[in-house]
């Protein structure tokens, strides 16, 4: 029994989903306006120069996007190793203390922003650790893990153990078994996790600017955009593309998880 | 060697799991508590006014620091807001919600879901950077505005105490629009995802002992999804609590609890006083999730 929807639900929802979507559409509009110095609206003309001028007179967005590449890519790579690790073993084994111990995994990401980055600033301060792009990693790799866990999680649960005991009644040890039999069921899990913890690692501002030091991600060079903008358009063109290396891993992630979904029914 | 080696985790199983656990245990539960507990101690601290260094000494001068008039202002400003954007964000997610989990199916269902989630993994800085062009005194609402000749409605609105402002863009009204927006999502998720667990046979029966849809509505499944509310006010109010970019960014001169934190801990160099500010929301949100899974929130998570 699915009734027609009335124009009243019909109106609100839609109203309420063009609020979530124009604000993005507004900020590519941006990015071609002919007017440098404020948000004028509409735009008094429209030009590509901005995307030029991103490109060849702004040495400084270059720096500052391959520190965010390679920090997201990195922790990354950490969290897909603890957080699958940490998957595995709180969903096979049982033992005292394993619903407290879920509840920490989650508590990064629960936890205002704000108290992270403070809490790990005065951490690296008493380990007289100076802020590099390891603490940087470090602060990243630390929510990164959380989202790497709980796909796994969702997914090890899944997992029937049937097929790794009549893997193991037909000889495999244990590491054939994860080879051959977990890790392929649990690939596409790992690969959204690890795609949504890029995405939010390359995204990431606020514990950023706690452990970061003199080093500047492209958030942090956003950031300083928008309390000093220099030329307002190009900051624009900048967010386009920040959208765009968010936001098709984000894609992918839920085309992954989805399509297993459809599988396990 | 391979072989034996499975062969000691077969029969240790905990020694896999120890193994297993080590290294991530290691990492949230010491590096990460062990933070926080730093952090914690240090409220107990205090800074020398004349040195201006930490003095490491127990003491609760720092709390009673936390207490003055300004600070307390600068709690019950946050919380107010919070409490505000938390009330927006349910009452603009529930029909997003309600239309997607009980009307919405097949392709425009996933288009619907999809239309969800990107505004939420989208930047945070580009989504606060969109509301800096559209409350611009320059910028697409003050068109509007002018256009459709209501700006007298937009000036009388920024002249009105405590929520007006010289624009929109540096205002409360400013910056309650933006926690409304970068934090709705979080909103919309939970209270679908409550909605869809309300069996249509409930809403079946309560039509067939002649309940009118507005009475099934209210009685039947509204009541059901209220747990959605609570688990979605959880990540508002929590996330507002702590922001202090979007006010920094959208907003007036006074301060929320995230903005004090960052200046006491940068150019103030007062840690203590910045790591006791800090307790609050977590004592805040503490306090919330116990009721909150009280009414059973946890669940519909």
């Amino acid at each position: 029994m699915r009734s027609e929807a009335g124009w009243g639900l019909k109106l609100a929802a839609g109203a309420g989903i063009a609020f979530l979507h124009l604000p993005l559409a507004l900020i590519v509009l941006y990015a071609f306006t002919t007017e440098e110095k404020s948000f004028q609206f509409p735009p008094p003309g429209l030009t590509l120069h901005w995307f030029s001028a991103a490109w060849f007179d702004r040495p400084d967005i270059w720096p500052p996007l391959w520190l965010s590449l390679r920090v997201a890519a990195i922790a990354t790579a950490f969290a897909l190793v603890f957080g699958t690790l940490a998957a595995a073993a709180l969903s096979r084994a049982r033992f005292f203390g394993k619903d407290q111990l879920s509840l920490l995994f989650i508590l990064p990401i629960a936890l205002p922003g704000i108290i992270t980055g403070i809490a790990l600033r005065s951490a690296f301060d008493i380990m007289n650790l100076p802020f590099s792009t390891l603490t940087i990693i470090l602060g990243h790799a630390t929510f990164c893990i959380v989202v790497v866990y709980n796909n796994a999680l969702a997914r090890f649960r899944r997992l029937s153990p049937s097929m790794v005991e009549a893997s193991m009644d037909l000889g495999a040890n244990s590491f054939q078994t994860f080879r051959h039999i977990v890790l392929p069921q649990i690939a596409s899990a790992l690969l959204a996790g690890g795609m949504l913890a890029f995405a939010l690692s390359f995204d990431e501002v606020i514990v950023t600017t706690f452990t970061a030091g003199q080093q500047s991600t492209l958030p942090i060079w956003m950031l300083q955009e928008l309390i000093r903008p220099r030329q307002r358009p190009v900051t624009n063109v900048v967010a386009i593309i920040v959208i765009a290396v968010t936001f098709l891993p984000i894609l992918a992630a839920y085309y992954f998880t989805r399509q297993d979904e459809h599988r396990q029914g | 060697m391979l072989n034996s080696l499975s062969n000691l985790f077969y029969r240790r199983p905990q020694l896999l799991t120890a193994l297993l656990l080590g290294g991530p245990l290691a990492w949230i539960g010491v590096v990460y508590i062990g933070s926080l507990f730093a952090l914690l101690i240090q409220s107990f601290y205090h800074l020398d006014d004349f040195s201006g260094t930490v003095v490491h000494e127990f003491t609760l001068s720092t709390y009673a620091e936390l207490a003055a008039t300004a600070n307390l202002q600068i709690i019950m400003r946050t919380v107010v807001m919070a409490a505000l954007v938390t009330l927006a964000a349910s009452i603009v997610a529930f029909p997003i919600a309600y239309y997607a989990a009980r009307h919405a199916r097949g392709k425009w269902k996933a288009l619907f879901y999809l239309a969800v989630m990107m505004p939420l993994w989208s930047s945070y800085l580009v989504k606060i950077y969109a509301w800096k062009l559209i409350l611009a005194k320059e910028g697409i609402v003050s068109w509007i505005a002018a256009t459709l000749h209501l700006s007298w409605l937009l000036d009388g609105l920024l002249s009105t105490p405590i929520i007006g402002g010289s624009s929109l863009s540096f205002s409360y009204i400013g910056t309650f629009l933006v926690f409304l927006y970068i934090w709705l999502p979080y909103m919309i998720l939970p209270i679908q995802a409550a909605l869809e667990r309300v069996p249509n046979d409930f809403v079946e029966a309560a039509a067939d002992l002649g309940a009118t849809p507005r009475q099934a509505f209210r009685d039947v499944i509204f009541p059901l999804a209220f747990p959605g509310v609570i688990a979605g006010s959880i990540f508002t109010f929590s996330l507002t609590l702590g922001d202090y970019i979007v006010p920094q960014i959208v907003g007036n001169s006074r301060a929320m609890i995230g903005q004090a934190v960052y200046t006491l801990q940068g150019t103030a160099g007062d840690i203590p006083l910045a790591a006791a500010f800090t307790v609050v929301p977590m004592v805040i949100m503490g306090f919330y999730l116990l009721a909150a899974r009280r009414m059973g929130a946890f669940d519909a998570l």
